[in-house]
């Protein structure tokens, strides 16, 4: 509280000295992100961890697909983490080199959550800000749908996806996304209700934009600011969804990887003493877990409207 | 309340029909069909069997029959898989499993969750806050397929307390991990919620009032407090339902406990359209009814809502 505090203290006396120019939303909200200690700590790290995706290769001495024919078998014994024998991470059962497969686990699944976000937010978004907008009958038949869809058991439908229409990545993200805009639409529609009796967009109106200009170019970007809250909280869940669903195997499949399927095969053999095919995939997993929240959290008390 | 009722009926029952529709379509969408197999059988043998199951009739027909076997016999046909086993049989004999240490992690959650949010809302900023918002923040990170390798490490591996998998009728000791790996993540978030809402609710007017005039504070906590900050988490039951529900597939698979989670994942891997669609109807008509309840139950506590 008192560290609080002594922030607004901080940005009010900043205020008083630079009274004059005017500061955008923006820049107001990243000031006040900068000042939240977890969510920048949280978000160095998330960075990092992205950065090592891309640049680890580079370090690897064995290939995600590689054999150890000397670990395979035996990697309680020889298949531990090393850097002499260029295991850094140890090796699976099969003899594979750990640390390349997690980091391509690591690159499929932020993939994963970030695209299946991306679909989320956009059909999310659009959804929302059509139905809040045109309000009305077609504002209750939408949500109605929306209503109707929140409660179906979702992991069941999205199994019932992957076994009819193949195990493939492409499907997963796009049965995770297309699942989870319901919340998202729910949010928009609240704040589009909101905006639309502002001035600027009766404005909009009686100068005859057509709806659909107004929704996409006058409605949405006031809405930024909640949406980008939502995407990182959503970035999380969906990592979760897919994991979940790799873990039971029905997801990302051989020779490609996840966190949850590497979670998994490490889980699967914890009582032969190889608690390192468990505990890496599982470090990565959680601490990237960890980041989106905090910066989740972070993105809302600097965007959210109501704490000002 | 006799009309908010009835519409919010009204709603149910076309979702229960259009999940009904979607997955069946979906399973006839699929390619390869339950009796395709590396041996191909001969061409009569395969229209004897389609013929059995009606699979020779037009969609629409077929759909109307299953459809017509579920509402009036509640007969969800057999199972294309396991030829002497039918749906009915696989559900009763998952379901009762499913439902046992479904309600005790409901219960966990519920009644763990609460007291823990309010604890850290009342004593905002103490420890007990800050434990209670980190276990919270943690139990949010650690999500049941993690939960259930780390027990099983701690407990059954280390400690040698528990027994690593089996149901055993149910007995205590089968029953705490699947519990706590369900319920934790529920519990953590339901904490969350309360936590953020009595905070709200503690610093309204009214309260200040009642302060002021001088109520007792166990008085003000259970009279003012508690109902107000318990609507969010009431319109969160809903989801954590579906959730449990949802986190039994893999507590089935990962205890081996023989619930209604491990027939659907078998079936999916099996393509056994019959058990899946079965399974997905009856978790849905659940989750259907669950959302209801909970709908109906908020309508019922707070006044403000009159439809």
């Amino acid at each position: 509280m008192i560290v609080a505090n002594k922030g607004k203290i901080k940005t009010m006396a900043e205020n008083l000295s630079e009274s004059g120019a005017g500061r955008s939303l923006w820049k107001d909200a990243r000031m006040r992100f900068i000042q939240n200690k977890a969510a920048t700590i949280s978000l160095f790290i998330l960075l990092s961890i992205v950065l090592f995706s891309f640049i680890g290769p580079y370090f690897a001495v064995w290939s995600y697909e590689q054999i150890d024919w000397n670990a395979m078998g035996s990697a309680a014994r020889v298949g531990m983490p090393s850097i002499e024998s260029g295991h850094y991470f140890g090796t699976d059962d099969l003899g594979r080199d750990l640390y390349s497969r997690v980091i391509q686990g690591t690159q499929i699944s932020l993939m994963v959550g970030v695209l299946g976000a991306t679909v989320a937010v956009i059909v999310g978004t659009l959804y929302g800000a059509t139905s809040g907008y045109l309000g009305g009958k077609t504002d209750q038949i939408m949500m109605r749908i929306v209503d109707i869809l929140m409660s179906i058991p979702y992991m069941f439908v999205l199994i019932l996806l992957l076994v009819v229409f193949g195990r493939s990545i492409g499907m997963l993200f796009i049965g995770i996304g297309l699942l989870s805009w319901l919340d998202m639409s729910r949010i928009v529609r609240g704040q589009t209700l909101n905006l639309k009796n502002k001035e600027f967009i009766e404005a909009a109106r009686v100068t005859g934009v057509s709806d659909f200009k107004i929704i996409t170019r006058h409605i949405v970007p006031n809405l930024l600011g909640i949406v980008a809250v939502y995407a990182t909280l959503l970035v999380p869940g969906i990592i979760l969804a897919e994991s979940f669903i790799s873990f039971l195997g029905l997801g990302v499949q051989e020779p490609s990887t996840s966190w949850g399927a590497l979670i998994k095969e490490g889980a699967g053999t914890i009582s032969y003493d190889t608690e390192w095919q468990l505990l890496f995939p599982l470090a990565f997993f959680v601490v990237s877990l960890f980041c989106f929240y905090f910066i989740g959290d972070g993105l809302r008390d600097a965007l959210d409207p109501k704490e000002r | 309340m006799i009309n908010y009722i009835i519409k919010r009926i009204g709603i149910a029952i076309p979702t229960l029909l259009i999940l009904i529709a979607v997955s069946f379509y979906l399973m006839h969408a699929a390619p390869g069909g339950p009796f395709t197999s590396e041996r191909p059988l001969p061409p009569q043998v395969l229209a004897n069997i389609e013929a059995k199951y009606g699979l020779d009739q037009p969609i629409w027909r077929q759909m109307f029959n299953y459809l017509w076997g579920v509402i009036t016999e509640f007969d969800f046909g057999p199972s294309y898989k396991y030829h002497d086993r039918t749906v009915n049989e696989i559900i009763g004999h998952g379901f009762p499993i499913t439902l046992k240490y479904g309600f005790w992690s409901f219960i966990v959650a519920v009644g763990v969750g609460i007291p823990l949010g309010a604890i850290a809302a009342i004593r905002k900023n103490t420890w007990i806050d800050y434990l209670a918002v980190g276990v919270s923040i943690g139990a949010q990170v650690l999500p049941n397929f993690v939960m259930a390798p780390l027990l099983i490490i701690v407990f059954t591996l280390w400690l040698d307390w528990l027994p690593g998998g089996g149901w055993n009728g149910g007995a205590w000791q089968y029953l705490v991990m699947p519990v706590i790996a369900l319920s934790t993540s529920y519990m953590a978030s339901i904490a969350r919620i309360t936590r953020s809402s009595m905070l709200e609710v503690l610093n309204t007017n009214y309260i200040r009032t009642a302060r002021s005039k001088g109520l007792p504070t166990k008085v003000i906590f259970f009279r003012h407090v508690l109902k107000p900050s318990l609507l969010p988490v009431i319109s969160y039951l809903g989801p954590a339902f579906v959730g449990l529900i949802t986190g039994s597939v893999l507590i089935d698979i990962y205890f081996s406990t023989g619930g209604m989670g491990y027939f659907f994942v078998n079936a999916a891997f099996n393509r056994d359209y019959s058990v899946m669609m079965g399974i997905t109807i009856v978790v849905g008509s659940l989750t259907i009814l669950f959302s209801l309840i909970a709908d109906l139950l908020y309508a019922w506590i707070d006044p403000k809502i009159r439809y």
